[in-house]
């Protein structure tokens, strides 16, 4: 025990002399890049003439001396007002004092100096901030806050002000937009006539007459959507899972495509196969002889795409509650005398109710919030992400009523996330608990497979349909009109280079992008499985103060639409404290705060089948938060950690809706190049740069796959009564 | 060994993103363009080698880039706004987003090219200029083809017209204020009111329609005559055609932006821009407006503009906000509620 504490009070000194560095060493602007600046601190700037900047230098100067003196400083009632006064100094600087001057014209007379305004924070800024923050929750977890354990508190403190800081404070900025009529006034009345316009609510579709509103329109879409994707990946996940059903490995392969294809190529090969001359369109019209008419686009078309995007994810999801049922419980009901259904529907289905609720609910959000699709196969189908996006770049610039949009479209995804939690209840659903549990998985009764089967066949057929497009059409001269000539060019156009006296020349149209994608995806996906892990470890695990809200706010993250991310990023990071735009750092952090509920949500499926005896015995035997954290959960849920570790880099270099806004000429992404493609017309290149992209994708995949593994339960593979079937996996 | 392979990758991404960095030293120039990707890079390429001046280029549509220079007002990360419809500009002008600059070269350009920068109290100029006009499919649409905007409400043409959204598409914005300002306010909705029986969608994309039409999913695209002329000579049935009535059209624009980070390396793009040599370079690049200034060539293909009935089309009051808002917000009402 005493050691410990000599450790924690280190701890605390280390974070102690960061701050230190932060205000007197560390340049405190940034200049053209987050990486170079003047190499002028905060005391240096605050001696020279900013004179704002001295309180937090002081703040922290004291702080330190109090550090010395007092050894037991941390439970000091002095040291935590020090700390939040330190913490309120740098964020009333920073808003107060913009770029070219003071927000309010009181400070600009109390101090002249801040007429002159500052630059956005740097290195020493960020830096200052960071040990605040963990200085803060030092101070908590010795005041008794998470019980008192650091990790946890510093775990919490940490993701909570940056959610703050990345998810609401845009979406505040960006919402209050919606109360703000034309003329700049402030009004609810202008809210209320948004929000109840008849375009929004029109039921005529149902009725059989005209179109229904936008929001039923996206109602209608992500319902049908997610139920048929939950359909088709449950049957998926059942004969990976549950069966002897001889093409597993060809069905996980098939089932990653989707989730690995660019946006927008989906859509194009759905075109080129039933647009009006498309080729099985075509094919029809002849056989039964009718007229060649539209009829993809729209809900059908968007639909099909959907589903083809999202059943993997549902299948990932559903295939990661199927492998975690302890199959000692279908054991025990089957030696009780259950027959095979019997013990299916009792026991199995109920087990596999929080993944079926995750799954609907994942892909119901995924529905709303996709943007590719609608936009290539809308036609007259007009949903929210869409139409959010036409009130931003449209010939009618209107900021208001996309942020009304917006809010529209979140509540419906937070009313998806309500009935979610309403229809799981509280009951427990925990089957892997540390005592033995070397039971073999029984096969899905006969009845089921063959359901499964009969569903998934002319889903493979589609898939495959699509797939020779995706990866033919690049290679061709021109899908779009079936010539078919075989031919490099487009390849060319986008990747061509020279190897000569200079080296390595890259001519390429596409270079660019594909590099920094390949760069902000790296770096974006580990971060984001750290951040989503370790917040369903939090969720899940640890008790503290406003959880809910917490939680709360991890999925806002997830349910804003990418569209409103970009243009809220924008609005929020192009000005200083904050001043971010145009980096590769916005890009970074935009995915980061975007695809994390995607590993948390994962991580805490995962976690709820996990018994907290195993934990509790690590910590009992000594172990700290993170030793425990780090030894115990994450050998446990492995799984989800390369669920979150692929979704997140796949998503990266596939994400589309919010990253338009945030590209700059020197940051390009590849779907940003692809969409203008598509916009273009330039169908074959686009094609060509996808199937690369896709290549590219799987390699990094595998290399995951190969570094992070992937099931490590103790459990044997195979299933009851089919040991040469898996023998064969 | 994955390590290794894993350390060599970004070694390499590294270094080129590196290379790249070196090159920028002799000055830069962000551009946000707004015309074809081809025509883009390859002003960009040109004006590199003339000027030793990096240029950092971004396409967007006109939408998106007005409403990214609109978010970035504070400090704007672009330099210049190369390309695009007149309309977004103006406002931009009209808002202070864009930057005044008289430039030397305005006395060699066409007056439709310095009437938009007059209107615009030089915030702007005019460097390209397209007639408004559609489309149509020779495989699909084989006799009596249409020459008037009268012919469009044929009822062989049901479900066989597309024409973007103008609430999206500056093109399609240009096509509603020129039935306008053709046929009188009331008379331009009866008029969108019948050919609505005829239209199968609304794209977003202003030139989308006429790509549709080129790969035959609908016989007829409205679209800016220079994009159905790209499509034939890209090799697709497409004869572009200019309405008997008379039609309107849309002088692509340039602009500086107002607080940029180079603006004199602006001002270097803007002259060059307007130079013969800079406009010549579009028609390299499957682009066929009508350059602005009088001494750059017009490509063969590009349909002139002395040959178009061409209605005297009002920049300045069609181009300004209230009167955009007032016509989106009519053509929401009438048109767009009406049932597919």
């Amino acid at each position: 025990m005493l050691a410990s504490k000599q450790t924690n009070t280190r701890a605390g000194v280390i974070w102690l002399g960061i701050l230190l560095a932060g205000v007197v060493a560390l340049p405190w602007y940034r200049q053209n890049s987050l990486l170079e600046g003047p190499v002028s601190s905060a005391l240096a700037e605050g001696l020279g003439g900013r004179v704002w900047l001295l309180p937090g230098v002081i703040i922290a100067l004291v702080l330190a001396t109090l550090a010395l003196v007092r050894p037991n400083w941390r439970r000091e009632p002095v040291s935590l007002v020090l700390v939040i006064s330190g913490m309120a100094f740098l964020l009333v600087q920073g808003f107060s004092i913009g770029l070219r001057g003071p927000a309010f014209d009181a400070v600009g007379l109390l101090i002249p100096a801040a007429m002159d305004g500052q630059p956005g924070l740097g290195w020493g800024g960020f830096v200052t901030g960071i040990a605040l923050l963990i200085l803060l929750s030092e101070l908590l977890a010795a005041r008794g806050f998470c019980r008192g354990e650091r990790f946890a508190s510093g775990a919490v403190v940490v993701i909570t002000a940056l959610l703050a800081l990345f998810v609401f404070f845009p979406i505040v900025t960006l919402g209050s937009s919606a109360f703000i009529s034309p003329d700049g006034t402030l009004g609810l009345s202008q809210f209320a006539d948004r929000v109840s316009a008849p375009e929004l609510w029109r039921l005529n579709c149902l009725r059989g007459d005209g179109r229904c509103g936008v929001v039923i329109n996206t109602v209608i879409l992500g319902t049908l959507a997610a139920t048929l994707s939950t359909l088709l990946g449950l049957a998926l996940a059942m004969l990976v899972a549950r069966t002897d059903f001889r093409f597993k490995r060809a069905l996980r392969a098939i089932s990653i495509l989707p989730i690995i294809t660019p946006p927008f190529v989906v859509g194009v090969a759905i075109i080129v196969l039933f647009g009006r001359t498309g080729i099985l369109t075509q094919l029809g019209a002849d056989v039964f002889d009718v007229r060649a008419s539209r009829w993809v686009y729209g809900l059908p078309g968007i639909l099909m795409a959907q589903v083809l995007a999202f059943a993997p994810i549902t299948f990932l999801v559903l295939l990661g509650t199927l492998e975690a049922i302890n199959p000692t419980l279908e054991e025990a009901s089957k030696t009780l005398g259950a027959r095979p259904m019997a013990t299916f529907r009792t026991v199995t289905w109920p087990l596999l109710k929080p993944g079926l609720a995750a799954a609907f609910l994942l892909a119901f959000i995924e529905s709303l919030a996709d943007f590719g699709n609608p936009l290539v196969l809308g036609g007259g189908y007009e949903v929210l992400s869409t139409k959010i996006f036409f009130a931003v770049v449209g010939a009618r610039y209107d900021l208001g009523n996309a942020a009304t949009l917006a809010i529209i479209l979140l509540s419906l995804t937070l009313i998806a996330f309500w009935l979610q939690v309403r229809w799981l209840g509280n009951k427990s659903y925990v089957t892997v608990t540390g005592k033995s549990d070397a039971g073999l998985a029984a096969p899905v009764p006969p009845m089921i497979k063959f359901a499964a089967i009969a569903v998934i066949v002319p889903w493979v057929a589609f898939t495959l349909g699509v797939y020779v497009i995706v990866v033919g059409g690049g290679f061709v001269h021109d899908i779009g009109r079936l010539d078919l000539t075989p031919t490099f060019a487009h390849l060319r156009t986008a990747f061509s280079f020279e190897i000569g006296a200079e080296g390595l020349r890259l001519y390429g149209s596409a270079w660019d992008s594909m590099i920094t994608t390949l760069q902000v995806s790296a770096i974006a996906a580990p971060l984001t499985t750290a951040i989503g892990i370790l917040t369903a470890w939090l969720v899940s695990r640890q008790d503290f103060a406003g959880k809910k809200a917490f939680e709360f706010g991890t999925m806002l993250s997830f349910a804003i639409p990418g569209t409103v991310v970009g243009v809220s990023y924008v609005a929020a990071f192009n000005v200083p404290p904050v001043d971010i735009t145009g980096t590769m750092v916005i890009l970074i952090i935009c995915f980061m705060f975007r695809n994390m509920p995607v590993g948390m949500r994962a991580g805490m499926a995962a976690l709820s089948q996990i018994d907290r005896s195993m934990e509790e015995a690590s910590q009992t035997m000594g172990a700290g938060g993170f030793a425990t954290l780090r030894n115990v959960v994450l050998p446990l849920i492995r799984p989800a950690i390369f669920t979150a570790l692929v979704y997140s880099f796949v998503t990266a270099m596939t994400a589309v809706s919010a990253v338009i806004f945030l590209v700059s000429a020197r940051h390009n992404m590849a779907t940003a190049y692809i969409m203008g493609r598509v916009e273009n017309g330039e169908y074959a290149l686009a094609i060509a740069y996808s199937a690369v992209l896709m290549v590219v994708m799987i390699t990094c995949v595998a290399l995951i796959q190969f570094l992070v593994g992937r099931s490590q339960l103790g459990r044997r593979k195979q299933l009851q009564g089919s040991a040469i079937a898996a023998a064969a996996e | 060994m994955n390590y290794g392979f894993k350390m060599l990758a970004i070694a390499a991404a590294v270094s080129t993103f590196g290379v790249g960095g070196v090159r920028a030293q002799s000055g830069e120039l962000v551009l946000y363009c707004s015309a074809n990707e081809d025509w883009c890079r390859a002003m960009a390429e040109a004006f590199e080698r003339e000027t030793d001046i990096a240029v950092l280029m971004t396409r967007k549509s006109s939408g998106e880039t007005y409403a990214q220079i609109r978010a970035e007002e504070g400090q704007p990360r672009g330099d210049v706004w190369w390309g695009g419809t007149g309309d977004p500009h103006l406002q931009a002008a009209q808002e202070g987003l864009s930057a005044e600059y008289r430039s030397p070269m305005l006395e060699e350009l066409n007056d439709w090219a310095v009437r938009q920068a007059e209107t615009a109290n030089y915030h702007t100029v005019g460097i390209y200029a397209g007639g408004l006009g559609f489309g149509y499919n020779t495989d699909l649409v084989t006799e009596n083809p249409p020459a008037c905007w009268a012919d469009l409400l044929d009822e062989r043409f049901v479900d066989d017209i597309q024409v973007a959204n103008p609430n999206s598409s500056g093109t399609a914005y240009t096509l509603l204020a020129t039935v306008v300002q053709l046929m009188g306010e009331d008379e331009a909705f009866e008029f969108l009111a019948q050919l609505h029986n005829n239209v199968s969608q609304y794209t977003q994309s202003g030139s989308a329609p006429i790509r549709a039409a080129a790969t035959g999913e609908t016989a007829i695209g409205i679209v800016f005559m220079h994009d159905a002329v790209a499509q034939t000579v890209q090799g697709a049935p497409i004869v572009a055609v200019a309405p008997c009535e008379g039609t309107g059209y849309e002088v692509g624009s340039m602009s500086i932006i107002e607080g940029g980070p180079n603006p004199d390396n602006a001002r270097i793009w803007y002259d060059w821009a307007l130079t013969p040599e800079a406009q010549e370079i579009g028609a390299t690049a499957n682009a066929f407006q009508v350059p602005s200034n009088v001494n750059a060539a017009t490509p063969d293909e590009a349909p002139r503009l002395d040959q178009i009935t061409l209605i005297d089309y009002d920049f300045a009051l069609y181009g300004s906000s209230e009167e955009r808002t007032r016509l989106l917000a009519r053509w929401d009402a009438d048109i767009g509620s009406l049932a597919q």
